[in-house]
């Protein structure tokens, strides 16, 4: 079961909920594996703090000309979409920022004057979090634009287990995209304001663009209006968990810890999300 | 005419209600949400939009079935898993949520089955607003081109600014350090990063405050909700100073603030929050009047 925590929104709390559950479900017996696939904006690290982190830097391909070949045709630079290759008399110019690693210039040169070389873009890093769970998680190198490709790769090098909690990406364009397509199931963590609800509505247009099942948890709500719960109920969105404000958790959070420990609402409302998402459809 | 983008790193630090605090208080201003995958500041300031421009950006590869063989080689040339061939009929298909538009499967088709189509990634509006005019937009669900759609609504920003005169630009931005960013702080005359009092805030701040220096531009910091925790309050603005960022305030947490979101209403009516806000006005205004206040902080 891949179970992606998903939002639209920023700042809605995935991370509180993605660490906490994965943190009780590994505690109360299951296989877990947690992947943090925010990668310009890792946090899974600060909450779970894996033990004996290996990293790897993360290559992309990129285009590289062998020595003395090019004829200057200029197929290479009139079949890329992205204005990533340029052709001189006798050569190419590559601006590595601009390429989508998509081979096509490759395909392109009738000379096979072209091959690929790796270029680095980010940090690949796993460990094992307490008690148990497999951690996974990747950050982009800061300068970087496209983190897609880190995103798509880290989702192909982490172990599945028979739980997978995927932390994904604020917004709904290409890097949340790729999380979600990657899960079984997406549950969005909202928050009951305008904001929340608009953010959430563009977050289940993609899951349903995507086909995959989605259900909600609202987050501080006991701060701002009904809509939202509204709006989830004429959709008939599963709405798992409302978390009202609780200072006790504000203030583990701030502490770097896990609230889910200390909170005993808290581990009532991971149960209930547990029950309705991994034993069968909500 | 001044450029100041508002950015965090982290979501959900508070970037869209400084924004349109900092419109309100500077009476006069072009705002821009460059938050284009998620757009949420034409919530909070109200007005009359004028009519969607579309906005296309990249293609999408098509197959024409009437000439498509089903060999396949297009499908294996895809890097984005975008073609495979549809079980049923044995044609090649297309996912338009997948493709990036790359043209390799169009360069391989023997049968000349593929073509390109325009790409449109997203709507973008103009609205004359309670202070000024806001120029907002709506990425298409799964597109992949939120730094083109984030530079073509700057410059609607600029233009608009230039032609009505009005000095300030205030630009709200999506979180994160990637490629939307970018296309928000490129130019910027300063960066105002929010930030938050957590382990995550501190974080992603230090990223933020990297891409600044990466960029060579000068930044300032913010700390919202800075009572949450008086400790990280401390360590962020120590943070900020080391990488050369001057704090230019703190707001207090008030849970007040989302109820009053919620009616779709900046935080005025709360004191603290509005003292807050107004000092940050004060203190940025001063800033912008002062180019060497700015020059001073820029490409360590």
């Amino acid at each position: 079961m891949r179970l992606a925590i998903a939002s639209g929104k920023g700042g809605t709390g995935k991370t509180l909920v993605a660490t906490n559950l994965a943190w009780h479900l590994a505690r109360a017996g299951s296989e877990v594996t947690y992947v943090d696939t925010d990668v310009e904006a890792p946090n899974g690290h600060l909450f779970l703090h894996p033990d004996g982190v290996e990293e790897t830097r993360f290559v992309v391909p990129i285009p590289a000309l062998r020595q003395g070949t090019c004829s200057g045709c200029g197929a290479c630079q009139e079949i890329c979409g992205f204005n990533a290759i340029l052709s001189l008399k006798d050569r190419v110019m590559v601006f590595p920022e601009l390429c989508h690693s998509c081979g096509a210039c490759l395909l392109s040169c009738k000379e096979l004057a072209l091959t690929e070389v790796g270029r680095e873009v980010g940090t690949l890093r796993r460990g094992t979090a307490e008690p148990g769970i497999r951690f996974w998680s990747a950050a982009i190198d800061v300068g970087e634009a496209k983190s897609t490709p880190l995103i798509a790769g880290l989702l192909d090098r982490a172990e599945a287990s028979a739980v997978t909690i995927i932390d994904a990406p604020p917004g709904t364009s290409c890097g949340a995209t790729t999380v979600v397509r990657s899960a079984d199931h997406v549950l969005l963590v909202t928050e009951p304001t305008p904001f929340g609800l608009h953010d959430l509505e563009l977050a289940v247009e993609l899951c349903r663009a995507l086909g995959r099942p989605v259900s909600a948890l609202i987050n501080r709500s006991d701060l701002g209006d009904r809509r939202v719960h509204d709006w989830l109920e004429r959709q008939s969105i599963p709405l798992l968990a409302e978390l009202p404000f609780s200072r006790e958790v504000a203030t583990a959070y701030a502490r770097g810890e896990l609230a889910a420990r200390t909170v005993d609402e808290l581990r009532r409302s991971l149960d209930h999300i547990a029950g309705a998402v991994l034993e069968g459809a909500p | 005419m001044k450029q100041v983008a508002i950015v965090s790193g982290k979501g959900g630090t508070g970037k869209t209600t400084v924004v349109a605090s900092l419109a309100y208080l500077a009476g006069s201003a072009v705002t821009v949400d460059c938050d284009v995958d998620a757009a949420n500041l034409a919530l909070l300031l109200p007005g009359v939009d004028g009519p969607p421009q579309d906005f296309f950006a990249g293609e999408r590869a098509e197959v024409d079935p009437e000439l498509c063989s089903g060999c396949g080689v297009c499908a294996s040339v895809c890097r984005f898993d975008a073609v495979d061939l549809d079980p049923a009929s044995g044609l090649s298909r297309v996912d338009p949520l997948a493709c990036e538009g790359c043209r390799a499967c169009r360069l391989v088709c023997p049968t000349e089955a593929v073509g390109m189509r325009e790409n449109l990634a997203g709507v973008w509006m103009l609205r004359e607003g309670p202070t000024g005019p806001l120029v907002h937009a709506r990425l298409g669900i799964a597109q992949g081109n939120s730094g083109k759609l984030v530079a073509r609504v700057r410059e609607v920003a600029r233009d608009e600014a230039t032609a009505r005169g009005i000095g300030l630009v205030l630009i709200d931005g999506p979180p994160g350090i990637g490629c939307p960013v970018h296309a928000a702080i490129t130019g910027a005359d300063l960066v105002l990063a929010v930030a938050e009092p957590t382990p995550s805030g501190e974080h992603d701040l230090g990223r933020v405050l990297e891409l600044c220096r990466t960029f060579k531009l000068p930044a300032a910091v913010l700390v919202n909700k800075a009572d949450l925790s008086v400790q990280h309050s401390r360590r962020i603005e120590a943070q900020a100073r080391a990488a050369g960022a001057r704090v230019l305030g703190r707001l207090p947490f008030s849970p007040e603030v989302p109820r009053l979101l919620a009616r779709g209403e900046p935080p005025f009516p709360l004191v603290p929050v509005a003292e807050g806000m107004n000092r940050l006005w004060l203190q940025l205004h001063a800033l912008l009047l002062e180019p060497a206040n700015l020059a001073s902080q820029g490409g360590t």
